[in-house]
């Protein structure tokens, strides 16, 4: 299946993403590609084979309603872009709620 | 309420209106890690690179939001899937560290169930169409030139339970809302605590006239308080017949409600439907819940309000209107239990904790769970009131006693007798009382003599005050009677 740049478009949208429109023809051309690679998986015989969303047969993987300490402040932020010895900071955004 | 109850009435068109109510859960840490839930806080300091969804670190499912939702879902008559599945709701808000929140799509814990709220009259019963578990977001604090993002919030665990469109009116919703928040309260899966935006929920609202099809639905999002909530509804409701009388065209949107002004706006107008690429969670293992597990959560569910009104009733044939108020709070309704269950006159112990214990657990700025006394206390105090050992506002005195660090272990019984409270039944003593009384107030005396029976009150407080509140109201009004007999 080929990706136009439609899609493109519409999942930068949902990501926030930018694109000039090379690049958005870039990204079907490329994304194209690797669909009709994965897509070959498709063709397998699947008939009576239960889906499978996990790689391994666990189930109920619990821990314990038990409280750690949480990571020390200036260690959380200091790796962040922007923050104020608090907080992360981004640039202003209208509250979508 | 019945003002709103006949312009519905009144109105062509029917509301079909349905809740998606998210409750944070009473776990002591997060979903996912051990990060403490705790409201408040210094921003960002309950926060690990587990909950800001670091390169590395896997989400590990805290055993306890599983039982909470479980026992949430028995709560509200719920079917429990035997197998369900955490699902990746895909999409991008500084809220959200990781770019998308862990939820549950087409397998969640619960579906299913019902709930009776009151309606008018009489009772309904709202579906719950399911109820599922995923993590809540961060909390944006937005300044003048950037956006501060606050962790401490994010990851907690929430269960959100969606309705079926089975409410009408305002007052459904209200009914509906108070009625699962009891539930949620009782079984101790939420603290439900709505000023700290731990119930929140979502109203969706269209209308149609009788026999059209559905109208178009709107959204509104985050009401926090059940008053918010009714007037919400009330105020989208008309919002949507008025644009439908006039001739308008209603869109599909989102809708802000603000509480203060009160009326909503727009968020955003929907064209689309949402699209939030969801796919299995991998890093989460399905959730199996089995028989024995069910059963065993189903031992721990207390016994509901509703049924603990019903039981005050008939057994304590308190009024509805008494049940109703005792039953709000679990932490009073259990004392009442301990009190009455002890054999203490059941209407004198709801009095006592109605009246001054609910004041004064106020005026403290008590959570009722904190009341300084247990149910044997409140048992020896209404037995006291019962026996005609003290008078109810000597009981007043004493239960404002119980409050107080001094007295703290002391029984009512004690407090009595260190503060001579004990009421005067002394029938002689109590008759010449009331002789000087009538003696140095002749034109009262007279004035019932005539005919005017609510005179006596006025000599039974001047007795109450001539004995310093002590004298027995009741007998000093029958001796007054008969010494005033004609």
């Amino acid at each position: 299946m080929a990706i136009t740049k439609d899609t493109i478009r519409q999942i930068a949208g949902l990501a926030k993403i930018g694109l000039t429109d090379e690049e958005a023809e870039r990204f079907a051309r490329d994304l194209s590609k690797i669909d009709t690679f994965v897509g070959q998986v498709a063709k397998l015989e699947t008939e009576g084979v239960a889906p499978a969303t996990h790689s391994v047969q666990m189930k109920s993987v619990y821990r314990d309603d038990v409280m750690i300490p949480s990571l020390p402040r200036e260690e959380l932020l200091a790796n962040a872009p922007e923050h104020d010895g608090s907080g992360f900071l981004t640039p202003k955004v209208l509250d979508e709620g | 309420m019945a003002e709103a109850n006949t312009a519905a009435a009144a109105s062509e068109y029917k509301a079909v209106i349905g809740l998606e109510v998210h409750a944070e859960l009473a776990t002591d840490s997060k979903i996912y890690c051990g990060c403490s839930t705790t409201f408040g806080g210094e921003e960002n300091s309950h926060v690990c690179p587990g909950c800001l969804g670091m390169p590395g670190t896997l989400p590990l499912l805290n055993r306890k939001a599983v039982e909470y939702c479980v026992k949430a879902g028995l709560a509200l008559n719920c079917k429990i899937n035997p197998f369900s599945r955490q699902d990746r709701k895909h999409y991008f808000y500084p809220d959200l560290p990781k770019g998308f929140q862990v939820s549950q799509l087409d397998l969640p814990v619960c579906q299913n169930g019902w709930l009776e709220i009151k309606s008018g009259d009489g009772v309904k019963r709202v579906g719950i169409n399911r109820i599922h578990i995923e993590e809540d977001a961060g909390k944006l604090i937005h300044g003048a030139a950037d956006t501060k993002i606050d962790c401490n919030r994010g990851a907690t665990g929430l269960i959100e339970i969606v309705s079926e469109p089975d409410m009408s009116s305002p007052e459904d919703v209200y009914a509906y809302m108070e009625a699962l928040r009891e539930i949620l309260l009782y079984t101790g899966v939420s603290n439900c605590k709505m000023e700290e935006g731990s119930l929140r929920c979502d109203i969706n609202i269209s209308i149609h006239k009788d026999g059209e099809p559905y109208g178009v639905r709107t959204e509104m999002k985050n009401l926090n308080s059940l008053s918010a909530a009714k007037a919400a509804t009330a105020y989208e409701i008309k919002r949507q017949e008025k644009v439908l009388r006039e001739g308008g065209v209603l869109f599909q949107a989102t809708l802000r409600w603000d509480d203060d002004k009160g009326l909503n706006y727009v968020m955003r107008v929907k064209e689309h439907a949402d699209e939030y690429y969801y796919f299995p969670e991998p890093d989460i293992m399905p959730i199996v819940v089995t028989p024995e597990e069910i059963r065993l959560i189903r031992d721990t569910l207390p016994e509901m309000p509703k049924a603990r009104r019903e039981r005050y009733r008939e057994r304590y044939g308190l009024s509805e209107y008494d049940a109703g108020i005792l039953t709000v709070n679990k932490a009073l309704s259990d004392l009442f239990d301990q009190a009455a269950g002890a054999g203490a006159p059941a209407k004198t112990c709801a009095n006592l904790i109605m009246g001054d214990v609910a004041r004064l657990l106020g005026e403290k700025g008590l959570p009722p769970e904190q009341a300084p006394f247990d149910g044997s206390a409140l048992a020896e105090l209404a037995n006291l009131v019962g026996e005609g050992a003290i008078s109810s506002s000597a009981a007043s005195k004493v239960t404002e006693m119980l409050f107080e660090p001094v007295y703290a272990g002391k029984s009512p019984k004690a407090i009595v007798e260190e503060m001579d409270l004990g009421q005067v039944s002394d029938e002689s003593a109590l008759r010449e009382m009331c002789r000087q009384v009538v003696a140095d107030n002749p034109k009262i005396a007279a004035d019932y003599r005539g005919g005017k029976k609510q005179a006596i009150s006025a000599l039974v407080g001047q007795v109450m005050k001539a004995s310093q509140g002590k004298a027995n109201p009741g007998m000093v009004n029958r001796l007054l009677q008969e010494l005033l007999q004609p």
